[in-house]
């Protein structure tokens, strides 16, 4: 198969670069498969796995707040988040959980109230990615 | 004529002195290496993400109208000053060479008859604008718990001004910064953030014809650009970071060698009065003896 070019770059630093043969993106209208010479495009991503296949295997990472662009030269994903489901387990998630679902209870300011649902949220976003 | 023991305490507090800048030098040091390599990694998304706006922006034509963000309300009545500065002194002209410029850009502004709002994003430049600004200072915002500068420090201050520029408070936006040149030059920086500037892509116009957009390019732009802010404060944020850094090592690294110079000067005042006491001493036992 032939390969092209992918990027996952976060605001912190760059993930992921080298060579893939395919890659799966959960776009905004539903996950789509990018492979090879695919016609250029730029498609908002929701939150979910990106799966990333090449030689060497396959990776999954989860994303969040992402973007994709698809280009002539490659394929480059911007997200605001990126984690390497590998890193991942669902039992700490679920306590993670948790423990912001507690922290959400006892928030005294609005401030506080606002960070813990985030989190949550954010959270709850993961899990569900793990599962799929 | 300060006596021996003067002297003495006195090259022993310079001596203490020395080691806390020598101290403060070297922990600038490993924390400038840190500062940069952050700063150095968040350059590929900030590129990335000027390269897709330029494509997006260049694709829309001249004439379509952008979201506010992109072509700003069409006025410039009210400006925004986004000052970010330290949270700490002692970095040489560091914070005081950005407010400099801060406040000379709000004061002619306000000389032409515009209004003025200042977010200060630490706690050093909110100090020194405070006597001069007090009434266009709108809110304070302090990073003294960051350790490391993540984007989720970033995020809420991008957010903020997007929620503030949306109910019409301000009409421009400029972030103050310094840029990281090298340990010995940081620039004081203005970037305006709203209107975006965004650098019209002239290689890829070729290809950009023919993009998809997924769901279509008006909500992408619109999604991207308040995101494309975060980003901006992001960077300034990790620049600034690294240029404190480096401004603080380099100010103490002088600090450290004005410490030697003084502790050599004073040595050798102390050896000489030392000497003079003894050469003192001898000749009033000789011409003692002597007059025996």
């Amino acid at each position: 198969m032939a390969a092209f070019h992918f990027e996952l770059v976060s605001p912190e630093r760059l993930i992921f670069a080298g060579d893939v043969d395919q890659v799966v993106v959960p776009g905004s209208e539903g996950q789509f498969t990018i492979l090879s010479g695919h016609s250029p495009t730029m498609s908002m991503l929701r939150p979910g796995v990106v799966e990333v296949m090449s030689r060497d295997g396959s990776e999954r990472l989860f994303v969040r707040g992402g973007f994709a662009d698809i280009s002539a030269t490659g394929l480059t994903i911007l997200a605001e988040q990126a984690i390497s489901l590998a890193e991942l387990d669902a039992a700490q998630i679920d306590k993670q959980l948790r423990s912001a679902e507690e922290d959400l209870e006892d928030a005294q300011s609005d401030e506080t109230r606002q960070s813990a649902a985030m989190r949550r949220d954010q959270l709850r976003e993961l899990r569900s990615a793990l599962n799929i | 004529m300060p006596s021996l023991k003067d002297l003495r305490n006195r090259i022993a507090s310079v001596k203490a002195t020395q080691k806390i800048t020598k101290a403060m030098q070297m922990v600038a040091a490993a924390k400038l290496r840190r500062a940069q390599l952050a700063a150095e990694a968040a350059r590929p998304f900030a590129q990335r993400m000027e390269t897709v706006l330029a494509n997006l922006v260049g694709g829309m034509g001249p004439d379509a109208q952008g979201p506010a963000l992109l072509s700003g309300t069409g006025k410039d009545n009210v400006h925004l000053l986004v000052v970010c500065t330290a949270e700490r002194g002692l970095c040489g002209a560091f914070n005081s060479s950005i407010v400099r410029l801060a406040r000379e850009r709000a004061l002619s502004l306000m000389s032409q008859g515009k209004t003025v709002k200042i977010l200060c994003v630490g706690k050093k430049g909110y100090d020194q604008l405070r006597r001069q600004f007090e009434k266009q200072i709108i809110e304070l915002i302090e990073l003294r718990a960051v350790k490391q500068m993540a984007f989720s420090d970033a995020d809420p201050i991008g957010r903020k001004i997007i929620a503030m520029f949306e109910s019409g408070e301000f009409d421009v936006c400029t972030i103050f910064f310094a840029r990281f040149r090298s340990v010995i030059a940081q620039i004081p920086t203005a970037l305006q953030l709203i209107p975006a500037l965004i650098p019209t892509a002239a290689e890829t116009v070729g290809a950009q014809a023919s993009y998809d957009y997924e769901p279509n390019e008006g909500d992408i732009l619109s999604t991207l650009l308040p995101r494309n802010i975060s980003i901006q404060v992001f960077r300034a944020l990790l620049e600034n970071a690294a240029s404190e850094q480096g401004a603080r090592m380099s100010s103490m690294d002088n600090a450290t060698r004005n410490a030697g110079d003084m502790i050599k000067k004073q040595t050798i005042t102390y050896n000489r009065s030392r000497q003079a006491m003894i050469t003192k001493e001898l000749i009033e036992i000789i011409s003692g003896a002597e007059a025996l």
